[in-house]
């Protein structure tokens, strides 16, 4: 059973005063999530990502599609108990304190108090919050509301947790942390479904990535898969290449550019269309000897703007749709 | 019903917090109490005036606070997006306004519980001041327990009102919640002139008119009897027990008709 299933899920709304537009905020997602990985779900901001959030937390409603989490549909309130979400840049109550909110939503799911107040007190101490913990939610700035916000989300030690823009508000410091308490997590069995922008954490925690552009799905699978084939040239490193041999590479096209990095000692850029074994036995072959030959690939961020950049950009659909919007 | 007390709970910590709302209790229990220096302004009206003074003064000052706190119930949730959180565990959408609801009508027991008690004390201190024979002239006793009919119907109003206020801020802004709730509870107190406007009008269909929406609009005036309880003229039980099951089907069709709309809206 996968941790999470949608099938064509969408959502329209309709914009506009005078003449309401139905415009697609997400188009036809279909996708699934096994239990216990990290899975990311990557987009620029007004992809959709949090519409397709609000979707699984049935916060908004699908104009069609549907969406199951652990496998029961997203409305049954059985799978609320065994799931956690922090919204994008979490706002509690003012006049709470962090404790209080904690042992309120700790309340939702019947724990008794002994245990609320146990579990509270953990879970302050895992997102680092310590003496503020009594303070009124006002006074907290934005990072710390964000550890409160992920503090609320995990209260309930969920099978499945959904963050959206975890890393926001947070500093280097605060970022390690989380990034290790979301490892932390998908080692104790939970699957987090974790939306967000930055890349990089999506490259350090992530197992599996879904990109989103314009509320549609342009790729999905493994990281590995996603980047690994994606050699776009290679790096030559070789030592003792004579001028003579480096200007007969670039002359025949061998070489895009060499980087000096010593006496008779290069780095060189082959395009992805050069044979680097060819080029390697004609260079050896006029005296130089290779230090390194490493593929370049992809990064994720490479690949993101990619996809992006192909998405197809009209989100209004046509008039004549009457389905749109509820 | 574990769920609706834990969001009842919450309202109800929330709102005692509220700057605004102690501002609120401690303006009406200074007005009851200066009510006693007014009342010394009075060749021996006093005890007449404090009353009429201290109930109007929970009347309204617990009409200030169903409302204003009333119509940010929800609005404020869905605005400062508090609510994606809390929707998020298991919370029906109809026990969230339960809860809600029922935290505010909590809110208000305990103010209007602590206007009374200072109405009591002032004139509790007031009897302490007169002789047996000038006692004998009140129409009632200075801490008249009668006049808790009369608050308990101020309750019961205000709960109308605030029923009124959580079903108008599930759709709309809080400056709009506002004014038809304080639009509602006018028209509410002149509901008897609506069902005899045929009477001082020629236009039969206008009159037709006002008598439909007599019907159809609140009638907050059957919740007050504070005129009867100040001179202890006979409030009949069946009138009591008639306005309570008003009062109680109103707040019953507006909390369906709040939780109908909330269960269909979409959080953008």
């Amino acid at each position: 059973m996968d941790a999470i299933r949608t099938e064509a899920l969408t959502k329209h709304y309709r914009v506009g005063f005078w003449r309401p537009r139905p415009y697609v905020a997400l188009d036809a997602l279909t996708l699934d999530v096994r239990r216990g990985e990290v899975f990311g779900f990557l987009g620029p901001n007004g992809a959709g990502k949090t519409t397709t959030l609000k979707l699984l937390m049935q916060l908004i409603y699908p104009t069609a599609g549907r969406a199951d989490i652990l496998g029961r549909p997203v409305g049954d309130v059985d799978v609320r108990r065994r799931i956690g979400y922090l919204p994008e840049n979490p706002y509690f109550y003012d006049y709470l304190t962090a404790e209080e909110l904690l042992e309120y939503f700790a309340s939702l799911f019947g724990y008794a108090a002994a245990e609320r107040r146990r579990r509270v007190a953990t879970l302050l101490d895992e997102v680092g919050i310590g003496s503020e913990r009594r303070l009124q939610l006002r006074k907290f700035s934005k990072g710390m509301l964000q550890r409160v916000g992920i503090a609320q989300a995990i209260v309930n030690d969920p099978e499945v947790v959904f963050f959206d823009e975890p890393m926001s508000g947070l500093d280097p410091l605060g970022r390690r942390e989380i990034r290790q308490l979301i490892l932390r997590l998908r080692d104790r069995g939970c699957t987090v479904f974790f939306c967000s922008h930055v890349l990089s954490d999506a490259e350090t925690l992530c197992s599996r990535v879904a990109i989103l552009a314009r509320g549609r799905l342009v790729a999905s699978g493994h990281l590995s898969n996603l980047l690994a084939f994606q050699v776009k040239g290679w790096e030559l490193v070789m030592t003792g290449l004579t001028g003579e041999a480096l200007d007969y590479a670039t002359r025949v096209g061998h070489v895009a550019r060499a980087t000096a990095c010593g006496v008779d000692h290069y780095a060189l850029d082959l395009p992805v269309a050069a044979a680097p074994d060819r080029v390697l036995s004609e260079l050896t072959a006029r005296g130089a000897r290779l230090v390194s030959l490493t593929p370049v690939r992809e990064t994720l961020e490479d690949y993101f703007v990619r996809q992006i950049a192909d998405a197809p950009r009209d989100r209004e659909l046509e008039v004549s749709h009457t389905d749109a919007g509820r | 019903m574990r769920v609706v007390s834990s969001v009842a709970l919450h309202v109800f910590k929330e709102s005692v917090r509220d700057r605004v709302l102690f501002g609120l209790v401690g303006f009406a229990a200074l007005l009851i109490g200066a009510s006693y220096l007014i009342g010394q302004l009075t060749a021996g009206q006093d005890v007449k005036i404090i009353k009429d003074l201290g109930l109007a003064a929970i009347a309204t000052f617990g009409l200030f606070i169903a409302v204003f706190i009333g119509i940010g119930l929800v609005w404020k949730e869905v605005e400062r997006r508090s609510i994606y959180a809390l929707l998020s565990k298991p919370v029906r959408r109809h026990e969230f306004i339960l809860g809600k609801y029922l935290g505010l009508a909590l809110t208000l027991l305990v103010n209007v519980a602590i206007m009374t008690v200072a109405l009591y004390l002032v004139l509790a201190y007031l009897n302490t001041h007169f002789t047996d024979n000038a006692r004998a002239v009140w129409p009632a006793p200075a801490a008249d327990p009668g006049m808790l009919r009369a608050i308990g119907l101020i309750l019961l109003e205000l709960l109308v009102v605030t029923a009124f206020a959580l079903f108008f801020s599930t759709f709309s802004s809080p400056f709009l919640s506002a004014a038809l709730t304080f639009g509602l509870w006018i028209i509410g107190q002149f509901n008897a002139d609506l069902r005899n406007f045929e009477a001082v009008v020629e236009s039969p269909a206008a009159g037709y008119l006002a008598r439909g929406l007599s019907y159809v609009l609140p009638n907050f005036a059957v919740f007050d009897i504070k005129t009867q309880v100040v001179y202890a003229l006979p409030v009949p039980f069946s009138q009591l027990m008639t306005t309570t099951a008003y009062g109680l089907a109103y707040i019953a069709l507006l909390l369906t008709g709040a939780i109908a709309i909330f269960a269909r809206r979409d959080f953008k």
